[in-house]
């Protein structure tokens, strides 16, 4: 091999070759099987296995078949995301915050996009029309991305037809948001002051029939997957978190809220134009088990599916009449031609599908790049409260918790 | 102001200092030695009650020549924020600075956020339970978020610069 030429006529590289040691350098695992005692047993779970939604790898130490301790080996999916950002200018790093969480990527460019708007001071500018188009993205995506989290969980618990009814509905979704900016997943479509391009003409009354569609469809999610006794029996008191251990473990999201405590951003921070717009925040309450279970972590997941769509329902109806598309409206208009905001430290907060997405962005004043943009990422938060949630339940449980948490392995290794 | 005048009350005014940075956030700059001390009391204290560890990030102040790390701290029943900056002096590349003190004991989200900085910064954090690194390879060798960062040749075999490789 290493003497044949390939078609150009040049010695074939080998690129690399495995030892073994590689991977106990790269990744050691933190129990040594030689010192576990007689009746334990380590067990080593992806970080190629479908059930740990992506590359991440549980090094699971059993007594039988409870679990004594999980670890969890994360960074298979690092992508120096803060790396990048500290040698690009505000504006282009858009898209690598979309590669981020990119199951529910609206959401994230919203939440950077707010964030250098507000180092930049300008955030009372955005006209009214370009933050209802944005908190309407954002909530469509945010229900694919819920469609997504109680689609594949209902697989890790053995039941296939809700991910094929799931992905059926979130499939529209994501074809409207391809309608609006061309892309399906990875839009770069809100803009650091704007917005890449208007809604496209038809798109409100395509929407509010797509609505009509949904709630119906709503409804049979809770009769199929939710209320079923099956998943009910699978997921009811299973990882409790109680209250006071989120908020210690800095849980956000349906995590926190599933576990009683009624924290959602959008009420507490009040940012872009949620204000304006009514919706609830359901909570878990323990009505199959105990609070912060499973269950009610996925249950509040889909309660989250039907507020949303009562903002998309109120954002189009404000769309259509007090915000009309115009001639003279330019979604660009307040797009800075050149970001450099002053001398400052900012963090800024955002209601993700997942939790708290955060930035710190740290600049120097004297450039167009940030000193340091920080992502403060809620799955990499969420995950790290499994062990603590899965220490005494069975094997089969720890599939169920890892799936109720929803982590985005490429949000959790950015 | 309030959370810095009840803090002057507790604590020796040298042990602090506050940051202008033009954030709508109150800043303070915590010496290393007081700094375990000041966090039990604003999580502990009944007024103050910061009872949730938002994000913990590094920073590499260039001019300065030292590392800062940033707690951005949050009370929920009173919905105010607090930063609180802790800096550490810079060392050679590649080597470790000195420790911080670790507040997993009293905040566990610090547990994976402090092992984060660790892995980025190469700064260490004195009673952490488990500190190794934890998005780079463990055999990994330089702290990538430093700005001194130069990219190691080979990792294990692979040519990582790909320009060579023409």
């Amino acid at each position: 091999m290493n003497n044949t030429k390939n078609h150009i006529g040049k010695k074939p590289k080998i690129q690399y070759q495995f030892d073994d040691s590689h991977l106990n350098k790269s990744e050691p695992s933190r129990y040594d099987p030689s010192l576990l005692k007689r009746e334990e047993m380590l067990i080593n779970i992806g970080p190629q296995h479908p059930s740990t939604h992506g590359v991440l790898r549980l090094e699971t130490l059993l007594n039988g078949e409870y679990i004594v301790d999980v670890v969890p080996h994360i960074g298979y999916l690092h992508r120096c995301f803060e790396k990048h950002a500290e040698s690009l200018p505000y504006n282009q790093i858009i898209p690598y915050v979309d590669r981020m969480d990119y199951v529910s990527a609206m959401n994230s460019e919203h939440a950077y996009a707010m964030a250098v708007e507000k180092m930049l001071g300008i955030s009372s500018q955005i006209p009214k029309r370009v933050e209802y188009i944005r908190v309407l993205v954002a909530e469509l995506n945010r229900i694919a991305s819920h469609f997504v989290a109680i689609g594949t969980y209902a697989v890790d618990i053995g039941a296939v037809s809700p991910l094929l009814w799931m992905m059926r509905d979130r499939e529209h979704i994501l074809r409207m948001l391809e309608w609006i900016c061309g892309a399906r997943m990875l839009y770069n479509y809100i803009w650091v002051g704007g917005l890449y391009y208007d809604l496209p003409i038809g798109f409100e009354e395509k929407c509010i029939e797509f609505i009509n569609y949904l709630k119906p469809k709503l409804s049979e999610v809770d009769r199929l997957l939710i209320e079923n006794k099956i998943f009910v029996e699978r997921t009811a008191n299973v990882g409790i978190l109680n209250r006071d251990l989120a908020i210690n473990y800095a849980a956000s999201g349906p995590v926190l809220r599933g576990s009683g405590l009624r924290f959602d951003l959008r009420k507490v921070d009040a940012y872009s134009v949620y204000p304006e717009l009514e919706f609830d925040v359901p909570i878990g309450k323990g009505e199959m088990g105990t609070t912060g279970d499973c269950w009610d972590r996925t249950w509040v997941r889909a309660q989250e599916c039907k507020e949303s769509l009562k903002i998309v329902e109120q954002c189009l109806n404000r769309l259509q009449n007090d915000y009309k598309r115009s001639k003279d409206f330019d979604p660009r208009e307040f797009c800075p031609k050149k970001i450099r905001p002053k001398e400052q430290e900012i963090y800024f907060r955002a209601e993700n599908p997942r939790g708290e997405l955060g930035f710190y962005i740290k600049s120097d004043g004297k450039s167009d790049i940030p000193l340091r943009c920080k992502a403060r990422s809620a799955c990499f938060v969420n995950l790290s409260i499994l062990p603590e949630i899965s220490r005494g339940s069975l094997l089969a449980d720890l599939i169920a918790i890892v799936g109720s948490i929803d982590i985005v392995l490429g949000e959790v290794d950015r | 102001m309030a959370i810095v005048n009840s803090l002057i009350k507790k604590f020796d005014k040298d042990d602090f200092a506050l940051i202008e940075n033009n954030s709508d956030v109150e800043c303070i700059k915590v010496s290393k030695e007081k700094f375990l001390e000041i966090i039990v009391y604003l999580r502990e204290d009944k007024e103050m009650y910061f009872d949730y560890l938002t994000c913990i990030s590094g920073v590499d102040n260039q001019e300065d020549g030292t590392f800062g790390v940033v707690y951005r701290l949050y009370s929920i029943p009173f919905d105010r924020h607090l930063d609180i900056i802790v800096e550490v002096n810079k060392t050679e590349k590649n080597e470790l600075t000195e420790a911080i003190s670790s507040i997993s004991k009293y905040y566990r989200s610090a547990n994976w956020m402090e092992r984060e900085v660790y892995d980025m910064y190469g700064i260490p954090f004195e009673g952490h339970p488990d500190l190794r690194r934890i998005l780079m390879p463990s055999d990994w060798i330089g702290y990538p978020l430093r700005k001194d960062y130069s990219t190691s040749e080979k990792y294990h075999g692979i040519t990582i610069d790909f320009e060579s490789e023409a």
